[in-house]
């Protein structure tokens, strides 16, 4: 069994899980049957100006046959006193002292509602404070969420007031609706914040209802852009955490969030740099209980790699992840069918044909029947075959590195050399 | 027989049902819903976690996922294999009616694949408690029970009368639905917790009764079932006539035989014994396999899958036909069997229709091979030896504590099974060993 604990900016927790702030974490009631299911923490949902919520909220990406692949929310922040939150918060401490309670907390951005707040939460007894920088929708029309979040000067400034008066680190959380995260990211950091984490949800409209042309989700005939999240969101929510991770003048810890659904994914985002995950989605689409797989299968994972520590992985891809000028110029790959496993849909010949560069090829097998083969001398490598590819093992993509590795930087380096 | 046509002959006891390819797998976790309170769990006898295991299936975990199997089902690889799923876990599935029922015993047979194939340790054994429990029997109850109270701490020693651990599992089961190594292997875990399985001991002959009480804190009998009992009609002695546990036990121990190449067989009864017995007919070469049964299609105790299996086989069957005498030539071998036609009455005692005899209907079936599959007998007098109340070889128990009429003996498994009560299945069987196991060491913890 590996140690699953983690130290997040001077923050111990039992494991790296915790929920993220949302309607799983909007009572006390939800916080403790999360951490009787075994979440090491929990960010409450966050704690303001009680506002008022709308029905409908949510709405759900459906793919295929699968359901929510990508989830969309235009709910508010806590539609509850802020006197009853901080009161179960304080009686959710006293009952689980060894689980992790975030406060998230979004204000008006003067200092004194900052100060004001940090103060109540801290007095209830949390272990940390996350700054909300990032809900996209309603909120940010009030001048709060992603709309602060989206000015450096104003994240940095926030930040400065709630450290001002903080006593427990405080998380910076951002918004990725913005066109590069380091300068927010930068910005938290220049503020005093302890850590970052990221993403808080996209903007996104779901769909158009084809009969009424009504929005999805609309109220009352009427809809707004709410925040996207969910699995589709990780590739997105990954490169960010990546690129602050590999950031030098960004040395604050990272709490990875968007898409995490599964182990697998928690295990990526800490090799990517995160050391602690915030899970939303994948809890509300199948209850408090997917952690037990969450830490079984991390556990596992761990012991079957012989490492000893969850902090042991954090960090560890960061320096596989570089600027594009960085990759190596020569280095060839190429895809080789193999047809053992093949099942002749034919899926990747069209797909070379038509959109890639037309290097897969028929040709009759010495059994008199047509099957396909590459071209490998025509073959860039781009792995299209393979992906649309529906057969487990049926093309494999051959790395054949070349004799002389040159990156594009060095390639301009040493033109501008000799030609110097 | 020369080896390659041995070897040959072989092949055709392979198991029959072919693993989920790598694709399919995948596809069949990620159709199943995780649900919530989930009906597959409630279905399956030892409580299954069943969507957890195959969430795990999905996300990657093999490990996880066969240890949920195995924790709720000691017995979790063989029952993958020959549980009536379509009466349990899948027929319960939601998915049936909305489309297909997630294949959930596939699965489970995938996730203890990966466990078999390599070799995590998915148990430890607890704390040592200081007790030591017998148990007689290494069948599923036997070693559901023993993996438990390995767990618990307490030292347990089996004896098996047999050569190999497992029970029906490991002699009982045709191989072409449960290969013995998966029986083996399971006993293989509940050994690795440091239980002591000590195999060709029969109690009565190798050791006596007396010493197992005297020298154990607790004793648990799961002896199961005996062999199949004589139908008591003239010419059982002919050579010819064999028990269904006995020929399946010879396959599934290896021993392929060419005496049945090219024969007429009839085997009576219609239980799943009966089919495997059938089955194994038709792979050892009969030409013509008939199951006879004195009552109806509807009253056969074989699951329906079973059944369709064996007509897939092009096995026949004779309902309505109880043999009066089995017929030999002057050589004693056996040349058919004298059958009478039956009717149904009113139902009996089991509540199925009481088959009853038509006056005057005898008729003749030509067969060399007569193969009775009606049932087993009975561990009468090794229920004796150990002075517990029975009832004909039933051993009557609390079904709360599992204590028969010696306070300090337990039983469970098929020994316990019989008069409408429970169900003689592995998984039944497997259920019944956990939950003895744990009244065992409640009582032995109670005791200063």
């Amino acid at each position: 069994m590996a140690d699953l604990r983690i130290d997040f900016a001077g923050i111990k927790s039992g494991n790296p899980f915790w929920l993220a702030s949302g309607p799983p974490t909007n009572t006390g009631y939800q916080v403790q049957r999360a951490f009787e299911a075994g979440w090491g923490g929990a960010v409450w949902k966050t704690l303001g100006e009680p506002v008022i919520n709308v029905t409908s909220r949510f709405s759900g990406m459906h793919y295929g046959s699968q359901r929510v692949a990508g989830f969309n929310n235009i709910e508010l922040i806590t539609d509850r006193p802020l006197e009853i939150n901080l009161q179960e918060i304080e009686e959710t401490k006293v009952n689980y002292p060894d689980h992790t309670i975030i406060a998230s907390l979004m204000v008006e951005p003067k200092r004194e509602k900052w100060h004001e707040i940090v103060k109540k939460v801290e007095a209830a007894g949390v272990d940390g404070l996350e700054l909300n920088f990032g809900c996209p929708h309603g909120m940010a029309e009030r001048g709060m969420g992603a709309a602060s979040g989206q000015v450096p000067e104003l994240v940095e400034k926030q930040t400065c007031w709630a450290k001002e008066a903080a006593e427990t680190p405080v998380i910076v959380k951002l918004t990725p609706n913005i066109t590069d995260i380091t300068a927010t990211a930068y910005a938290a950091s220049q503020g005093g914040a302890d850590a970052i984490s990221m993403i808080n949800t996209i903007n996104s409209l779901m769909g158009v209802d084809l009969d009424t042309w009504n929005t999805i989700p609309n109220v009352a005939g009427k809809g707004t852009h709410g925040g996207y999240c969910g699995p589709a969101v990780k590739p997105i929510a990954l490169s960010m955490v990546a690129e602050c991770a590999r950031d030098p003048d960004i040395s604050v810890p990272i709490s990875g969030i968007g898409g995490i659904e599964n182990w697998r994914d928690a295990a990526e985002f800490m090799l990517m740099g995160a050391s602690c995950v915030q899970i939303c989605t994948a809890a509300m689409h199948h209850g408090f209980r997917i952690v037990e797989d969450l830490i079984d299968g991390l556990n596992n994972y761990l012991d079957s790699k012989g490492i000893a520590s969850v902090m042991d992985l954090v960090g560890q891809s960061v320096p596989k992840y570089m600027s594009w000028g960085d990759l190596d110029l020569n280095h060839k790959r190429v895809a080789r069918i193999n047809l053992d496993q093949c099942i002749h849909c034919n899926k990747c010949y069209i797909a070379c044909e038509d959109a890639a560069h037309q290097c897969i090829e028929w040709f009759v097998d010495a059994k008199g029947k047509r099957a396909l083969k590459v071209r490998e001398e025509d073959c860039v490598g781009c792995n299209l075959c393979s992906i649309v590819c529906p057969a487990e093992g049926a093309i494999h993509m051959i790395d054949q590195p070349g004799e002389f590795p040159m990156t594009w930087n060095e390639r301009q380096h040493l033109i501008h050399t000799i030609g110097g | 027989m020369n080896a390659s046509a041995a070897t040959d002959l072989w092949k055709v006891f392979d198991e029959i049902h072919p693993d989920l390819k790598p694709k399919q797998v995948m596809e069949e976790a990620n159709r199943c819903l995780f649900c919530f309170d989930a009906p597959c769990t409630k279905a399956c006898p030892t409580g299954i976690d069943v969507p957890s295991f195959i969430r795990k299936i999905a996300t990657g975990n093999l490990k996880g996922s066969a240890r949920v199997i195995m924790e709720a089902n000691p017995m979790g690889a063989t029952c993958a294999r020959v549980c009536p799923t379509e009466e349990l876990c899948e027929g319960a599935c939601v998915l049936g009616e909305a489309s297909l029922p997630v294949m959930i015993g596939d699965l489970q047979k995938h996730a203890t694949n990966w466990a078999m194939k390599n070799h995590p340790q998915l148990f430890e054994a607890g704390k040592p408690s200081g007790r030591e429990i017998a148990i007689v029997g290494a069948g599923p109850a036997g070693l559901s029970a023993a993996r438990q109270l390995a767990r618990f701490g307490h030292q347990v020693t089996i004896y098996e009368k047999r050569e190999k651990p497992g029970g029906l599992d490991t002699y009982g089961i045709v191989p072409f639905r449960l290969p013995q190594k998966v029986a083996l292997w399971e006993a293989d875990q509940v050994e690795q917790l440091g239980v002591m399985i000590k195999t060709g001991i029969a109690v009565g002959r190798d050791i006596s009764a007396d010493f197992i009480q005297t020298h154990f804190d607790a004793v648990m009998l799961a002896v199961g079932m005996a062999d199949v009992p004589d139908l008591g009609i003239p010419g059982e002695e002919l050579d010819g006539v064999f028990s269904a546990l006995e020929l399946i036990e010879k396959v599934k121990d290896g021993q392929v035989t060419d005496r049945f190449m090219g024969r007429t067989a009839i085997v009576v009864g219609a239980g799943n014994t009966a089919i495997d017995a059938a089955t194994t007919l038709k792979r050892l070469g009969a030409t013509r396999v008939q199951m006879i049964y004195r009552r109806t299609e509807s009253e056969m105790t074989a699951y329906p899958a079973e059944y369709r299996f064996a007509k897939e086989d092009g096995i026949t069957c004779s309902w309505l036909t109880q043999p009066k005498k089995v017929i030999g030539d002057t050589a004693g071998r056996v040349t058919g069997v004298e059958c009478a036609r039956m009717r149904l009455g009113k139902p009996d005692g089991s509540g199925r229709r009481r088959p009853i005899e038509i006056e005057n209907s005898n008729f003749l079936l030509e067969a060399d091979i007569f193969v009775k599959a009606i049932g087993q007998g009975r561990h009468t007098s090794l229920i004796d030896a150990f002075r517990l109340k029975h009832d004909h070889g039933i051993v009557s128990v609390d079904a709360r504590t599992f204590q028969t009429s010696d306070p300090n003996v337990f039983a469970a498994g098929d020994v316990t099974f019989g008069n409408g009560s429970g169900e003689a299945t592995v998984v039944a069987a497997a259920q019944q060993g956990k939950l003895a196991a744990l009244a065992i060491h409640r009582q032995l913890m109670s005791r200063v």
